[in-house]
């Protein structure tokens, strides 16, 4: 599996140049608003934060201007574990086809009720 | 049903209340109530005034966003207690921040105060939020339905300001030698300023359960101080208190220096509409 | 599960799957994510774009916050707070898109107070008066939307997500201004007459925002292959004349242009001749003011570092005191 951000690069990093202050760089953070209750969590950027307790009041400021949200969830960008980019056709090929476990694959019972 | 009432069913805590929703007040409020409107209106003006320096100049982009939120707020806050102040004499909230002379203004000398470094602003927003949170969680009860209004409104998001700034204190309190360092003189700059907040006047005995009586605060404030700067290692400057005198508009040097800024263009066009 | 180890398919293989899958997906209209292979020169020319536009956001706050604190209204203000506001938020999330191609937020930031990085030209010009705020609004947000609607469908999803973002909140962007200079054309003779000598002043840079004329546009044709552009500069530019022609009548303003012409042949509105020469100096640094703008980025970003620092300092304190703790 690759770590890093949802929105993130993994890999083919471009080479970057000049001075780096390690100290002064913040890190990244993914930011995750419920925009109703009831509703799930969505990604909806990133951005940085010297720590948890402030990505989470940056969120605020930045993705909740006007009235986005109920919720936050911010995680680090690094703690974001996605499928392998490299292997996606093996590893969504499966349902691919199975087209059974789709209500519209049942054409005879069209038109009967509750159904 | 009187026409206090009238408005008190109008304007609910609950709903976010603006300035436009109080000019069409039919109450007005009496001559007290509304010096006492300016006092507040004028601290969160000129605080905004300061604050609107640092959007495009902040430490790092989302604090732009931060401090601007922040501003936005006391603006918001302004608008709506000089909007009230204006209706006892028929003017509006910008006659009132753009029309009225340096001695006529009731901000207090705090937040005419220079934004100085980052540390100096935290400070001074750190002093002004723990304040305005301990004055406006009280002015809910405030028997004047329209103060009691905005308060509650300003209350929420003031909560914000002084959690902003206590997180603030915290990470320049312990961060390095060199935050520590300007953190200390940051507070030390500000709080000769921090007494003229509790300093009851005259107006205070007038309002009776209208208004919040300065000095009652005082307490409440220095535990919350107290609490914050134990966390992050940091010591209450033992300064002396400046006698102040905003709220008799006798006012710290740089307020005519804000004003000439912030009064230049509607000035310089009287009666224009913009 | 790593299979790049036990991945039968040798680098180059994968690579030309990679560039096989990457047509397929532009040839259909599809999105690029941050996880697929894409060729270096897009990947290139994104971030260049990307950052660019970050930039552009972010020195653009300059020009419109230097009135906030002398807005001749408070409701006109807040509303110029908000929409400065905006524009930092707006930068964030367009240096975010571009982080996802691999170039640090810092390095980029770097880039641009060390000279190396372009933003966009118009920013180099003065804000004179209060009416400028309304012509910037009007002028240069409707044609920064006017160039980002079509970029919402960008092939790059992440910077196509942050231009959606980003259009629905400028929206009011552009009427606050038209607003400013409503307000201002209706108000005394002086009044007026600042507001047609900011649309004057205004008009021609803004339609050089669009870029260069198509002729001269070098790049625009990759970018048009690869989706990330779908209409060319000056198709967009004429596009924006026929906007700006029927809603300055509603201002009861003048364009100053007496060249503007619907043109029936080509289906597209003309304008007069612009100063190229004056577009390119500016670009190259001798607008009057660019020094200015890098001055107090550099500043802003100086100044702040030890606040940065600080606060980094304190989150590591904090790990190292956690796992004391523990």
């Amino acid at each position: 599996m690759t770590g890093g951000s949802t929105t993130g690069d993994d890999g083919a990093k471009a080479p970057s140049s000049g001075p780096r202050e390690p100290r002064a760089a913040w890190p990244l953070w993914e930011v995750f608003v419920r925009s109703s209750r009831g509703l799930s969590h969505v990604h909806a950027g990133s951005l940085h934060a010297p720590d948890a307790e402030m990505a989470v009041r940056n969120a605020r400021d930045l993705y909740t201007r006007r009235n986005e949200g109920v919720s936050l969830w911010v995680v680090p960008a690094t703690a974001i574990i996605t499928s392998d980019p490299d292997a996606k056709d093996q590893f969504f090929e499966s349902p691919q086809g199975k087209d059974y476990r789709h209500a519209t694959y049942y054409t005879k019972s069209e038109g009967v009720k509750h159904l | 049903m009187s026409e206090a009432n009238a408005s008190a069913t109008r304007i609910t805590p609950g709903n976010a209340l603006r300035p436009e929703d109080i000019a069409l007040l039919e109450t007005k409020p009496g001559d007290a109530v509304a010096q006492y409107a300016l006092w507040l209106g004028d601290d969160a003006l000129i605080l905004a005034q300061r604050l609107g320096w640092w959007i495009s100049r902040a430490p790092e982009l989302e604090e732009d966003v931060a401090l601007a939120n922040i501003a936005l707020d006391q603006i918001g806050h302004a608008r709506s207690f000089l909007t009230y102040a204006g209706r006892a004499w028929d003017r509006t909230e910008d006659d009132l921040a753009y029309f009225r002379r340096e001695p006529e203004f009731r901000s207090v000398h705090l937040v005419e105060q220079p934004n100085g470094d980052f540390a100096r602003t935290i400070a001074r927003q750190f002093v002004v939020a723990l304040y305005q949170w301990e004055l406006y969680s009280r002015l809910v009860d405030s028997s004047d339905p329209t103060l009691a209004a905005i308060a509650a409104k300003a209350v929420k998001e003031v909560d914000y300001h002084r959690d902003h700034s206590i997180q603030w204190i915290l990470r320049l309190g312990q961060g390095t030698e060199e935050s520590r360092h300007r953190m200390i003189a940051g507070l030390k700059l500000t709080w000769p300023y921090v007494e003229e907040l509790f300093t009851d006047h005259p107006l205070v005995d007038e309002l009776g359960d209208v208004g919040v009586r300065p000095s009652t605060l005082r307490a409440p404030f220095d535990a919350a101080v107290q609490v914050v700067l134990a966390e992050a290692d940091l010591e209450v400057p033992q300064v002396p208190g400046s006698v102040g005198g905003g709220r008799l508009g006798r006012h710290s040097e740089h307020l005519g220096y804000i004003l000439a800024e912030l009064q230049v263009l509607a000035r310089e066009y009287p009666g224009a509409s913009w | 599960m790593t299979t790049t180890a036990i991945d039968p398919r040798s680098r180059e293989d994968h690579d030309a799957a990679g560039e096989r899958r990457f047509d397929e997906l532009i040839a259909q209209d599809s999105r690029i994510e941050p996880r697929d292979w894409m060729p270096a020169d897009y990947r290139k020319s994104l971030t260049r774009q990307i950052s660019q536009h970050a930039h552009s956001e972010i020195i653009g706050m300059q020009p419109e916050a230097n009135w906030i604190t002398r807005a001749p209204s408070l409701k006109r203000k807040a509303v110029l707070m908000a929409k400065v506001q905006d524009e930092a938020g707006h930068g964030l999330y367009l240096y975010s898109a571009a982080e996802t191609l691999g170039t640090p937020r810092d390095q980029m930031t770097e880039d641009l107070i060390a000279g190396k990085a372009r933003y966009s030209s118009i920013f180099n010009y003065p804000v004179l008066t209060w009416a400028d705020i309304g012509a910037i609004g009007w002028l240069v947000d409707g044609a920064a939307i006017c160039n980002q609607v079509p970029l919402c469908r960008a092939s790059y999803g992440p910077y196509g997500r942050a231009m959606v973002r980003i259009c629905k909140e400028e929206s009011f962007h552009q009427r606050q201004g038209f607003e400013i200079l409503l307000e201002l054309a209706n108000g005394t003779e002086a009044q007026k007459q600042m507001a047609q000598d900011a649309v004057n002043r205004w008009y021609a840079p803004s339609l050089m925002m669009f870029g260069p004329p198509d002729e001269d546009s070098p790049n625009s044709q990759k970018s048009m292959e690869w989706n990330i552009k779908r209409f060319s500069n000056d198709e967009l530019r004429s596009r924006f004349v026929g906007m700006m022609v029927e809603q300055i009548k509603v201002l009861g303003l003048d364009l100053p242009d007496k060249d503007v012409r619907f043109d029936e042949e080509t289906g597209r509105w003309q304008h007069g001749p612009l100063d190229w020469n004056e577009f390119k100096e500016v670009l190259a640094g001798r607008g009057p003011c660019n020094a200015q703008r890098m001055e107090r980025r550099r500043e802003a970003h100086e100044d702040g570092a030890w606040v940065r620092e600080a606060a980094a300092a304190y989150a590591e304190k904090q790990v190292l005191k956690t796992a004391q703790a523990a």
